[in-house]
């Protein structure tokens, strides 16, 4: 078992997910609730890292990571350290490519959600931020607990942007999907298949609470 | 409650809107303290839109109201209160209650003030104000519609509001909850002090209901007024439509007689005696209507002296019992233009035998007959 390998992973998931559930629910809501001219394009945007080859994704992310791409220069003389096969580098890449799974299962859950309840909300006196903690976030609850699964469970298994934009650095890039493949590669097929039966285990898991979760809590009349 | 001696003139709660889009608004009514205004008009007529504008959901692009002095909603000074800054109780027609909480929950939610043991109690009155005693820890799914209806009514009152808001409040119950409902609404409403503006498509709820009610139609405020005067002294020809009065006719001013203080309508070739009306012109072509209950038939077994006034003859086009009243359609003169609409006890049919074929007489109540002047020419 490669131990480092499954902390960076841990570590790499833990920072997706804080960051990109609050950032997600705030884009959710709007799509869900606000009409606008460029609704269907931004929805496709968000769509999109579901379709594109990761192959594709990781190129385009390490081109703009470069030293002679704007992010990639900015970062560099902002923190002095090349933005590309770093860490950071990484967690912005994740962040990208897991936007559908954060954003997509709160999207639903918010526009499930009746207006009239928000309405209902704001007559009874209740401010949009009291409206917002009161009754929607615990109506839609069950979405965000979606999109906290599914969004820290896909980065754990995410392995071709990974490969593209972080390398295999120990320590640093190097994510246990990585592992996994670095000792297939070494023909050390124990290694492999120990962490590949963790990597089963835990998506099953998730992905089966998820469906417990949703089922258990849709079935209820509202 | 309307009684003008203890009602202040100006208006507790004044609404004026006025947009072309998305829905065409043009409507200025008012509601005084404890006085229920029912805004009625059928889907599509703006009801709801007029609700949502007096609650800060909707912005009209032009409009004015004021609660109790104070201004909601100025749009010449770009004043414009969100629902918060509203103080309005509002009951949705889905009740629109909150699913996750329980009854007890939905109620203390909106209230304003107090510590958490004081709203606690506070609910807890509403809740039995409204009957609902007992069910405090249910959830909305665990009740029933009128339960259901109860709670949002107990949460619009949680806040103490100026104006209470009422959409079509009993649409989703059965008949005989709504029959409940209505009374209880009914004896809730003495003890309030508040404008209620309630919204309904059902006339017949409208006037069981309401102090005053507003007619709609296309966004417009065509005729406000009490039941009694919308359903027997319509504005024009549509407002009569809109009621459900079905005897409108056309005819033609003849003469005032100054001596009877009678007004003499030509129509068809009888000389009608009406209400004395002499701001009409004679040779003013109007439109005029009577309600089925100022219809009069001549019994033929029994005639009566009743029967001279503005007595009419025709023939029975359509007779249709139900139960124990019976609807008939005379067409007066044969003619198929002008089929007059009645209603007879079923005894009285069976007691002479009515057909249809059939060749009748009834009288026009004089003080039934309602003229109206064509749309477009204001009504005095």
């Amino acid at each position: 078992m490669d131990w480092p390998a499954l902390a960076i992973s841990l570590k790499l998931a833990f920072w997706t997910t804080i960051l990109l559930i609050p950032l997600g629910m705030v884009i959710a809501r709007a799509i869900a609730w606000r009409r606008f001219a460029a609704k269907g394009f931004v929805e496709a945007l968000i769509a999109l890292p579901l379709v594109l080859p990761p192959t594709v994704l990781g190129y385009y992310l390490l081109t703009l990571f470069s030293k002679h791409a704007a992010l990639g220069s900015a970062y560099q003389s902002l923190f002095n350290a090349p933005l590309a096969f770093s860490f950071e580098g990484l967690l912005l890449a994740s962040l990208i490519f897991n936007v559908p799974f954060a954003i997509q299962p709160m999207q639903r859950a918010f526009e499930a959600m009746p207006r009239d309840v928000r309405e209902a909300a704001w007559c009874s006196g209740l401010s949009h931020w009291r409206t917002f903690l009161r009754i929607e976030l615990p109506l839609a609850w069950t979405g965000v607990l979606t999109a906290t699964i599914l969004t820290f469970a896909h980065t754990l298994g995410e392995f071709g942007v990974v490969l593209m934009v972080g390398g295999n650095i120990p320590g640093e890039t190097k994510t246990i999907a990585i592992a996994i493949y670095d000792r297939v590669q070494a023909f050390d097929d124990q290694q492999a298949a120990t962490m590949s039966a963790l990597l089963l285990t835990f998506s099953f898991v998730a992905i089966g609470f998820i469906y417990f979760i949703n089922d258990r809590f849709k079935q209820r009349p509202q | 409650m309307t009684d003008s001696n203890n009602v202040p003139n100006s208006p507790d709660l004044s609404v004026h809107l006025k947009q072309a889009a998305p829905i065409a608004l043009d409507v200025a009514f008012g509601c005084h303290r404890g006085e229920l205004v029912a805004l009625v008009g059928p889907s599509g007529s703006g009801k709801s839109s007029v609700l949502r504008c007096i609650a800060g959901l909707n912005t009209p692009s032009k409009g004015r109201v004021t609660c109790n002095g104070v201004e909601w909603l100025n749009t010449d000074q770009d004043l414009n209160r969100p629902p918060q800054q509203r103080a309005i109780g509002i009951v949705f027609q889905n009740y629109a209650l909150f699913p996750h909480l329980s009854a007890m929950e939905n109620v203390a939610i909106a209230i304003q003030d107090g510590g958490a043991e004081q709203r606690r109690k506070r609910a807890q009155q509403l809740l039995e104000a409204v009957n609902l005693g007992g069910l405090e820890r249910r959830k909305p799914h665990q009740l029933s519609g009128g339960q259901q209806q109860r709670v949002a009514l107990a949460r619009a009152l949680a806040r103490e509001p100026s104006a209470l808001l009422l959409d079509e409040p009993f649409s989703s119950v059965d008949q005989a909850t709504r029959r409940k409902l209505q009374r209880e609404l009914a004896a809730l409403r003495r003890q309030m002090v508040h404008p209620i503006i309630l919204v309904t498509h059902d006339l017949e709820e409208a006037c069981l209901l309401a102090d005053r009610i507003c007619i709609l139609h296309h966004g417009q405020s065509l005729q406000i007024g009490t039941p009694a005067e919308i359903l027997s002294r319509p504005k024009h020809k549509l407002a009569a439509h809109l009621v459900g009065l079905t005897n409108v006719f056309e005819g033609e001013i003849l003469e005032h007689r100054t001596s009877t203080k009678v007004t003499i309508l030509r129509w068809l070739g009888y000389s009608l005696e009406t209400l004395y009306r002499p701001e009409l012109p004679v040779g003013q072509s109007v439109d005029w209507v009577i309600p089925p209950q100022h219809i009069l038939f001549h019994q033929r077994v029994r005639p009566s002296r009743g029967e001279r006034e503005n007595p009419v003859h025709g023939v029975v086009a359509e007779l249709i019992v139900l139960g124990d009243n019976a609807s008939i359609t005379m067409l007066v003169d044969k003619r198929d233009d002008t089929p007059i609409a009645f209603n007879l006890p079923t005894h009285v049919v069976h007691r002479n035998h009515l057909e249809e074929g059939d060749k009748i007489s009834v009288s026009l109540q004089t003080n039934g007959i309602h003229m109206m002047l064509p749309e477009g020419i204001h009504n005095q």
